[in-house]
């Protein structure tokens, strides 16, 4: 264990982590963002889901520094009486959830497929590959939308309202594997040739695990570099289709469907329910990407800064 | 080129197959034409005879070749809400939804192609940085997050521009459109700017980064040796060559932009083709949906072929290695 520590310490990873101010500054926001939304449960003033707690009397309270503010509520309440930071803190850890299980989803198939398409190539290769090209020209997001209004449709609004976090995952899942699948193909691409793996073919080993085993480890670099930019579009897309109505019902907020119940009211100047969680949601992708562009070029030298 | 040609149209023929067995999928399993005929006071007896008659106990395969036959003359089937043919309802609402992304793709054009070539030339510039590092804070901004702040601060607090519709409209030869009225106008600005605020950073990375590249090449070198003017060699000579690949880009990502009116629309309830959709959900009425889907359906894939086969005319590699 502290072998491995101080091997991290003295990486070209860490390294140039030191130096680099806004990847250090992003990590920390992250931090912190992700502390707060997990311990929500912990450190939130209210619980949201907890109905005996929301009087609806404390209906569209502005921040405490306004006139008609109460320190009870720092940055206000919604339209339902609810703690706005409360909300917010459980809402970020829902979005970060299914943003998460999204990823994971597409990793799984992606990857897979990426590596049988460009380890086995031929037939397979082509059909998969096609079958990437159109869904990637289809935009991810217009795949998201009619996926799930296709789920809604099938399931019925309340019952998909039930399912919602499973359902978002699949969706979110099945639009964006492509991705994965384009960049573990390319890679694959390059490794298939190399010695590490005529030798394990000449030892005997089965396809699968030359494979899984000594191919997809190499391709882990590239996968890491999509993975922390596709988590930023994964929430991304979540907060669009809640903000659609498409995603998480406003009984179990997420940020995207706190924007969509704020929107109702901004007409009556209650901007702050749609603003909090706006600023929020732009924060967690914002550094997310950040740190995927600093992480892509450390781990990619070559690759053209565009 | 010819054989290139065809095998992408038998392509896209192929996905509209595979689109449109998807959509009669749903169209079969969820959508039920004789509610959508007669509604609730029809007893049980006279629908089974109406289900007999318009064939809805064929098998699965019969009823597929139909829909496919009647597809192929633009008859998607009947509304269920709006009681009128799919695609009139479509076709009635496509004029808002094309005035919109055209005028979004203007503000791109016209914003994105200068600051991308100022941003190439003078990378070290002030303006050059905060373009580039608000082009990353742009593309995490969620669009429709952009669209309500425009609404409060422009619409709300300032009140310059109207929140929500698309205003006074002009019949033209059956195309209701908007463009010809100041209030029309003064409707479009906001949804439009909201619309290009998701494409315009992609694009002025993608015009830097390939202005940057051939400001590097030989060619342009050899232009200054020659002792060509500063002026004509960027805008002439190393300009033409980075539009090639921004076109096609843009062929691409102006079916993605149709994809985003629907976040867009939802905002400003502008009565375009995206918020139809939403409204054809929410009221589940299933041939609207599934008409929808198909239709946008083609327009990818007719755009997305027409950028392939242009790019095989321009750069004859791609049509023996396939894409990219």
């Amino acid at each position: 264990m502290k072998q491995s520590l101080q091997n991290f310490k003295d990486s070209y990873l860490f390294y140039s982590f030191k130096r680099d101010k806004i990847a250090i500054i992003s990590f920390a926001i992250l931090l912190v963002l992700v502390v707060l939304s997990f311990s929500a449960p912990l450190i939130a003033p209210y619980n949201p889901y907890d109905a005996e707690s929301i009087d609806i009397m404390n209906s569209e309270m502005p921040p405490a520094w306004m006139e008609d503010g109460s320190s009870e509520f720092l940055l206000g309440t919604d339209q339902q009486g609810r703690d706005l930071v409360s909300t917010m803190m459980y809402g970020m850890r829902l979005s970060i959830l299914i943003g998460l299980g999204a990823v994971m989803l597409q990793a799984v198939i992606g990857i897979s497929v990426g590596l049988i398409a460009g380890y086995l190539g031929g037939r397979l290769d082509n059909f998969l590959m096609r079958l990437a090209d159109i869904q990637l020209s289809f935009a991810t997001m217009l795949v998201a939308i009619l996926v799930s209004a296709i789920f809604q449709t099938m399931f019925g609004a309340s019952r998909y309202n039930e399912l919602a976090v499973p359902l978002l995952v699949i969706i979110i899942g099945i639009a964006e594997w492509p991705q994965y699948a384009r960049t573990v193909r390319a890679s694959v691409l390059g490794e298939k040739g190399k010695e590490y793996v005529e030798a394990a073919k000449v030892v005997g080993l089965s396809k699968v695990r030359i494979m899984f085993r000594h191919i997809l480890p190499n391709t882990m670099s590239s996968v890491l570099v999509i993975s922390t930019v596709q988590v930023a579009n994964a929430v991304m897309s979540e907060a669009a289709l809640s903000f659609l109505g498409l995603g998480m019902p406003v009984n179990r907020p997420s940020l995207g469907s706190l924007i969509n119940a704020g929107f109702e009211y901004i007409f009556s100047g209650a901007w702050w329910i749609t603003l909090f969680p706006g600023i929020f949601l732009v924060l967690l992708v914002l550094v997310i990407n950040l740190l995927g562009d600093w992480l892509r070029d450390v781990l990619n030298p070559k690759l053209y800064k565009g | 080129m010819f054989a290139f040609t065809v095998k992408r149209i038998l392509q896209a023929l192929f996905v509209m197959l595979i689109i449109s067995f998807l959509g009669f999928s749903i169209k079969h399993q969820f959508g039920d034409p004789i509610r959508d005929i007669v509604g609730i006071q029809v007893s049980v007896k006279d629908r089974e005879i109406l289900r007999e008659e318009m064939g809805l106990n064929d098998p699965f395969m019969t009823q597929y070749v139909r829909f496919l036959k009647n597809a192929t003359h633009g008859d998607l089937g009947t509304s269920f809400f709006h009681k009128k043919p799919a695609m009139d309802v479509i076709l009635a609402k496509a004029p808002a939804t094309i005035e919109l992304v055209f005028a979004a793709s203007l503000i791109v054009m016209f914003v994105s192609i200068p600051a991308g070539i100022f941003a190439a030339i003078n990378p070290k510039h002030w303006f050059s940085r905060v373009t580039m590092g608000g082009s990353i804070v742009g593309v995490s901004i969620p669009v429709f997050l952009t669209a309500i702040l425009m609404i409060y601060f422009f619409s709300i607090t300032l009140e310059w521009f109207p929140s929500y519709g698309r205003g006074e409209t002009v019949n033209l030869w059956g195309w209701h459109t908007g463009l010809l009225t100041i209030d029309g106008l003064m409707h479009l600005v906001m949804p439009a700017v909201a619309l290009s605020s998701i494409m315009l950073p992609l694009f002025i990375r993608l015009i830097r980064s390939e202005m940057m590249e051939v400001l590097e090449t030989e060619y342009i070198r050899f232009a200054y040796a020659k002792g060509l003017k500063k002026r004509r060699i960027r805008y002439v000579h190393a300009f033409k060559n980075t539009l090639l690949p921004v076109i096609t880009v843009g062929g691409v990502q102006l079916g993605i932009m149709l994809a985003y009116t629907i976040l867009t629309e939802t905002v400003f309830q502008w009565g375009g083709l995206g918020f139809m959709f939403l409204e054809s959900v929410e009221r589940s009425d299933t041939t609207l949906l599934v008409a929808y889907i198909i239709f946008v359906g083609a327009i990818f894939v007719i755009v997305n072929t027409f950028v392939d086969i242009i790019y095989g005319l321009v750069n004859p590699t791609i049509r023996v290695s396939g894409r990219k």
